[in-house]
């Protein structure tokens, strides 16, 4: 892969300072607010996380009302997901994207600023419910109803804001197809773009399909709440459980709106530390777009308990078992391309395998909750909390974390420092492990999850598992400090930082200057 | 789970640390096999899934860790150049399918077994409240609601000032026990006033959730007389920690013996008890 590069001076006078920053259309500029917002709600909903593992550190209620507890559940969830996980992704996508494929920018770098803007303001509202009379939500994240319906004036200013959240997700999706499919550099057939684009643009379809379902199930709250209708209520002929399956058919696939990109993101860091190219790319491709597809038929498995006919359980137990398959896939490659590479051990790569091992066990346990007569042990207790920790934490932000260390010299000029990063990695993975791997033990033990207090014999296993959250999350502030210093300064960074690392974006200098590309590269 | 000898290594070294809680659960790591035929079928497919995932785990970890020993730069390696090969990728979407296949049909078997409420011999109703649940035995003239304990609900307010592991069954304790026959096809009617709940029995192998205006049917048949302790599942409002099941399971004649006794005691005074247990919903409901 060759392609040439020109720098070109600034075309016209940009603005400076704060506007420079308001209006800015420079898809540079606006992956670098998209990180940096997602690593400030990363903060947030960790601070929240640690309310709960606070509370939960011993029997016994000592530091807040359960419902407070409730909110803090609720909310932590919600600003992991739609705070930190995908304007993180958003932000990786702004920034490497164009770089990726050889364009100049994003397609609509306009709607690209507008998509960001939303972001702030959907989150002043959703936190400020907090300070409301009657609290933040506390129905979960999930939002069952009528329990969601006892929310006090918070409810329609949760709804408004998962709108805005929603809306900023749609044009960031169009943007992102909109970019992949009409602005390849020359010679970049779909087949020859780098795993990350692919996951990108089958995530992006992903969003397009389900944010909008999810937009209704909740506007269908809305109007249960205020309007009359009884979409969710018996009593007006109407179902509860109409609204868990109009969720769930969002949920799915937005739980692997949450891990696509990261697949891309390993994908990418194993053959750059691994000095040897990726085992099976087109593989690769198909057992993405089959998880995509198979995570339109599956949401059901996140209700087994709610008494679906004996057919339905079966159907949704077999296609959940089968996604089991093309993830499979995805590992087994990625250990064959480590098999007789020539491995060095940097903090990417480090991050990247660690959520090799971590969001395995991730998905073993998945295939356990896909057992559905053994889920109905399982469902909703610490076991489930346990699962989707692993594949959300030791998967979606490591790699996340993987990535950032990949592509920090690209983006600031500078390198970072390797022994915080060593650091931060070891302190994080064993803590993460301290924290989530009891959580499976409690559950099969019987701790249900989302409750503030728990009976004795869960005393031991809490404790431990609250250590390792406070001590990973003191870990992610060596981060903080790390990022701080590598933007002030640090060892220069050559244009190809890593021995191994291919792809166009290490064929421009580093840091990339603000315009790239502004002819196209070849790519033969 | 039965203690292995690993286990209970581990579990009394743990004991050690951790001496200073009254009970010491490190050991309480599995799902228990529960006291019902269906619960012992759901604990099987369990550890067999489980056997499975280990098994695939230390294939492939153990792939993955002889090659990050192996093959790394500092053993002056030079890399290999292949990237793909379709046998290899053929066999490794082939074997997982057919092992899901043969993972597959205990699952469905059970499933089919656990659907069928058909044949029971008595109906037990049981309504979510927030918080507590509600119990009726059909046609028996036997209904009543069931609340955490006084002791364990003083004891978890906020700053209560006293030591949950002083208070007998702490949260999993209530005023009064659902009684149950053993060796009888017992059928639930599973339903909820409120919100939505999900009534949760580990030793009877399964939870079913508590949805308001609709009945879901499930069933179980206990061996073993004892006392069992579940919990409210499904997250329910603010006290939704606080509503444990209590299942007293007890011989046929002794549950006959306690049908008449409740009769008896009730029989009298059935309406004004009906009453009271409907004004005390009533004014829960209100005052959520
Ligand atoms: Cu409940």
């Amino acid at each position: 892969m060759t392609a040439t590069t020109q720098d070109h001076a600034h075309h016209e006078a940009e603005p400076t300072g704060l506007k420079r920053w308001l209006v800015t259309t420079n898809h540079k500029d606006i992956g670098s607010m998209y990180l940096l917002f997602s690593l400030a709600m990363f903060l947030v909903g960790g601070a929240m996380a640690l309310v709960i593992r606070a509370e939960l550190f011993q029997p016994g209620l000592q530091v807040v009302d359960p419902y407070f507890f409730n909110q803090m559940t609720t909310m932590h969830a919600l600003v992991m997901i739609f705070g930190a996980v995908m304007p993180a992704f958003t932000g990786l996508a702004n920034w490497m994207i164009p770089l990726m494929v050889g364009a100049p920018d994003m397609a609509l770098p306009r709607m690209n600023n507008w998509s960001f803007w939303l972001l702030p303001f959907g989150f002043a509202i959703l936190l400020s419910t907090l300070f409301m009379p009657g609290g933040g939500p506390a129905g979960g994240w999930t939002m069952y109803p009528p329990l969601m319906l006892q929310t006090g004036t918070a409810f329609p200013f949760v709804i408004f804001a998962i709108h805005v959240l929603g809306i900023s997700s749609i044009m960031g999706s169009i943007n992102v197809i909109a970019t992949i499919l009409n602005m390849r550099a020359p010679g970049m057939t779909l087949m020859k773009m780098p795993l990350f684009v692919w996951t990108w643009l089958i995530t992006a379809y992903l969003m397009i399909a389900v944010m909008p379902v999810l937009a209704g199930a909740i506007t269908m709250l809305l109007t249960d709440q205020y309007f009359g209708t009884t979409f969710f209520s018996a009593a007006g002929g109407g179902d509860p459980v109409l609204y868990q399956h109009i969720f769930w058919f969002f949920g799915h696939p937005e739980v692997y709106i949450l891990i696509l990109p990261a697949f891309g993101i390993i994908s990418t860091i194993i053959p750059a530390f691994t000095r040897k190219p990726l085992f099976g790319y087109s593989s690769m491709v198909y057992a993405t777009a089959s998880i995509a597809f198979l995570s339109f038929i599956v949401w059901a498995h996140h209700m087994f308990t709610v008494g679906m006919p004996l057919a339905g359980q079966l159907f949704f137990m077999y296609a959940t078992m089968l996604i089991a398959v093309p993830t499979g896939v995805k590992v087994f490659n990625w250990v064959a391309t480590m098999w007789r590479g020539a491995m060095t051990f940097e903090t990417p790569m480090l991050f990247a395998l660690a959520f090799v091992f971590l969001f395995t066990i991730g998905g073993f346990s998945g295939l356990m909750l896909a057992i559905a007569p053994a889920d109905f042990q399982y469902h909703d207790t610490y076991f489930v909390v346990a699962h989707f920790h692993y594949v959300l934490v030791t998967g979606a932000v490591f790699a996340i974390l993987a990535a950032a260390y990949y592509w920090l010299p690209k983006w600031t000029g500078h390198m970072y420092s390797e022994r915080l990063g060593q650091w931060h990695f070891w302190l994080s993975v064993i803590f993460v492990n301290v924290l989530f791997f009891p959580q499976h033990f409690l559950g099969l033990a019987g701790m249900p999850r989302r409750i503030p207090d728990y009976s004795v014999q869960f005393a031991d296993w809490n404790m431990i598992s609250s250590i390792g959250g406070f001590g990973f999350g003191f870990a992610q502030l060596i981060f903080v400090w790390l990022l701080y210093k590598c933007i002030r300064g640090g060892q220069k960074a050559e244009a190809r930082a890593w021995e191994g690392a291919e792809g166009l974006e290490w064929e421009v200098p580093s840091p990339a200057p603000h315009h790239t590309f502004d002819t196209p590269p070849v790519v033969r | 789970m039965r203690m292995t000898t690993a286990n209970g290594l581990i579990g009394s070294m743990a004991l050690a640390l951790f001496s200073t809680t009254a009970s010491a659960d490190l050991g309480l790591i599995n799902m228990t096999r529960g006291v019902t035929e269906s619960s012992r079928q759901i604990y099987d497919l369990h550890m067999t899934i489980f056997s499975i995932t280990v098994a695939i785990g230390l294939l492939v970890f153990g792939a993955m860790f002889y090659s990050i020993f192996r093959h790394r730069k500092a053993r002056g390696v030079k890399p290999a150049k292949f990237h793909h090969s379709t046998a290899v990728e053929i066999v490794w979407t082939v074997i997982p399918l057919g092992i899901l296949v043969a993972m597959a049909v205990p699952a469905t078997q059970t499933l089919i077994d656990l659907d069928d409420t058909s044949e029971s011999e008595m109906t037990v109703k049981v309504t979510g409240y927030q918080w507590f649940w509600g119990y009726e035995y059909m046609d028996e003239d036997v209904q009543f609601l069931s609340r955490l304990d006084v002791d364990s609900d003083r004891a978890r307010r906020l700053g209560s000032g006293v030591e949950p592991a002083s208070v007998d069954n702490y949260l999993q304790n209530v005023d009064k026990r659902l009684v149950l026959p053993v060796d009888t096809k017992i059928r639930f009617q599973i339903t909820a006033a409120d919100v939505i709940h999900s009534w949760w029995m580990p030793d009877l192998g399964w939870k079913k959730d508590a949805i308001p205006g609709f009945v879901n049917e499930t069933w179980t048949r206990i061996d073993e007389p004892g006392v069992y302790r579940g919990r409210c599942a499904e997250l329910c409002g603010r006290d939704h920690g606080f509503m444990p099941i209590v299942v007293e399971a007890v011989e046929k004649d002794e549950f006959q013996a306690w049908l008449a006794e409740q009769r008896g005691e009730t029989g009298a005074t059935a309406d004004a008890a009906e009453t009271n247990e409907d004004e005390q919903v009533g004014d829960a409901l209100a005052s959520r």
